[in-house]
């Protein structure tokens, strides 16, 4: 049964979380990807005020179609996360509280998210066209010159995602693969 | 007479591709889904592959990508030497077709320009990556593989030595797999390219991925070792999306060509269970 969480988080809401819970979002969540996160993080070491409050906010790592006349965005699934982790421990230490990607996250992600209280949701990879019908709003705030990597603000409505690692440093990851490996 | 062919057949031609090959998963892909159902213990893994073909019948029905990675643009052509092109360049030809299919088609522009410092995107997802073979006859054969990033990225090439032999093959390709993980979006599809050079390789390698999933090379010696692959990375327990489980790749496929007496190159891309491709013949 999946636990229905809404955004920004709370300490007490993302502590409630553990790796392999099954989750569905709801509210407002900011996309970011690559090139934003390099921004964002140029940003904030020049002492530049960030085009979105991070405090108890989630970052969804997705570059989003275009939407199609009549679609509120395009397909938009998430994007590899590890690609991030070189800016996400700066971004969890001003606050940011979750994250929705895929793939594996570096020791000092999961060690900033277990200091500062962050979770990691992973939403299915290659799932874009479904996925985008559970969102419900976009606009562009910030970077619209990025083109698909510019920071979107998504209302979403169950999301659904489960989660990856969780404040505590469980990694679903880690516990699946050691399930199913013969070798 | 020579047989022409004018631009604008092949630009409208190459739009219609791009939009087809984002939205349309390939029968044989859907069928391989289908069939990891039947191996697949893990019961997050089947809810997974599940809801794989559920998205991909969507974005079929409903005309939109099945992963808004809609990719780098990989064009394969197979020009017949006795085809004469009139009215424009095949290349600019092709590149016009990704624009419009990249813009008509509401598709994700991927490209940035300079990879290395402006990054910056070139707004249309061009320029493709174009791969010529002159071929017999007055065809021209056009295949289009969006490529995306997540699996692209963990792709790897090898050289080894000839004493490193079958063995050596097998346990690059299933560190390269393990390495990889979750991030290439497992059930993957691994094409495997040996021989010739270093790019060489890696060209056949990205060209295997155009066979019909699963179909067995036709060398027995080569189908036998695909499957060996196919087994020991199956064993990895990375499964699908990497969550843990028993089908990790769908497919070895590997594709060779004859090399120099010290070598033995071999390439790996890997494959997103969204294996998209497309191709027409003009």
């Amino acid at each position: 049964m999946a636990k229905r969480v809404l955004t920004p988080l709370t300490d007490d809401v993302v502590l409630s979380l553990k790796s392999g819970d099954e989750v569905l979002l709801s509210g407002v969540v900011y996309t970011a990807r690559d090139a934003a996160h390099k921004r964002l993080v140029e940003m904030i070491s020049k002492g530049e005020a960030l085009p979105m409050e991070l405090k108890g906010q989630v970052i969804y790592y997705v570059g989003p179609c275009p939407p199609k006349p009549g679609q509120v965005i395009g397909s938009a699934g998430p994007t590899t996360s590890g690609r991030m982790d070189p800016y996400t421990p700066i971004l969890i230490e001003r606050g940011l509280k979750g994250m929705i990607g895929k793939g594996l996250r570096k020791p000092e992600v999961i060690e900033a998210m277990k200091k500062y209280k962050a979770v990691y949701f992973l939403a299915i990879g290659g799932l874009g066209a479904l996925l985008a019908k559970r969102i419900k709003k976009a606009e562009v705030i910030a970077f619209p010159e990025l083109g698909p990597e510019a920071v979107y603000k998504l209302e979403v409505e169950d999301f659904p995602v489960i989660v990856g690692i969780d404040a505590y440093g469980n990694d679903l990851y880690v516990e699946g693969v050691n399930r199913y490996k013969v070798i | 007479m020579v047989r022409e062919i004018h631009v604008d057949q092949i630009v409208s031609t190459v739009e219609g591709l791009c939009i087809k090959a984002a939205n349309i998963l390939p029968q044989d892909v859907m069928e391989a889904l289908r069939r990891s159902l039947e191996r697949e213990e893990s019961p997050m893994g089947k809810n997974i592959i599940n809801l794989l073909i559920e998205n991909a019948q969507v974005a079929s029905t409903e005309g939109v990508p099945i992963c808004q990675d809609t990719g780098v643009t990989v064009v394969f052509v197979e020009l017949g030497q006795d085809l004469h092109i009139v009215g424009g360049n095949l290349y600019d030809a092709i590149n016009e077709g990704v624009r419009r299919g990249y813009i008509n088609g509401y598709l994700r522009k991927s490209v940035v320009s300079d990879p290395i410092f402006d990054r910056k995107n070139t707004g249309d997802n061009t320029p493709a990556v174009i791969y010529t073979d002159v071929v017999p006859g007055d065809r021209l054969k056009i295949t289009v593989l969006p490529k995306g990033a997540g699996s692209e990225n963990m792709g790897a090439v090898k050289m080894l030595i000839p004493a490193d032999g079958p063995q050596g093959i097998k346990s690059f390709v299933v560190e390269t797999v393990k390495v990889a993980g979750s991030n290439p979006c497992p059930p993957i599809i691994i094409g495997v390219g040996v021989g010739g050079t270093m790019e060489k390789a890696a060209l056949l390698s990205k060209r295997a991925l155009l066979r019909k999933v699963g179909e067995p090379h036709p060398d027995p010696k080569i189908a036998n070792l695909e499957r060996e692959i196919l087994e020991e990375v199956n064993k990895l327990g990375i499964g699908p999306q990497g969550l843990g489980g028993r089908v990790t790749a769908m497919a070895v496929h590997i594709e060779l060509w004859p090399t120099h007496i010290a070598c033995m190159p071999v390439a790996v891309t890997l494959q997103c269970h969204a294996a998209r491709h497309a191709e027409a013949v003009l």
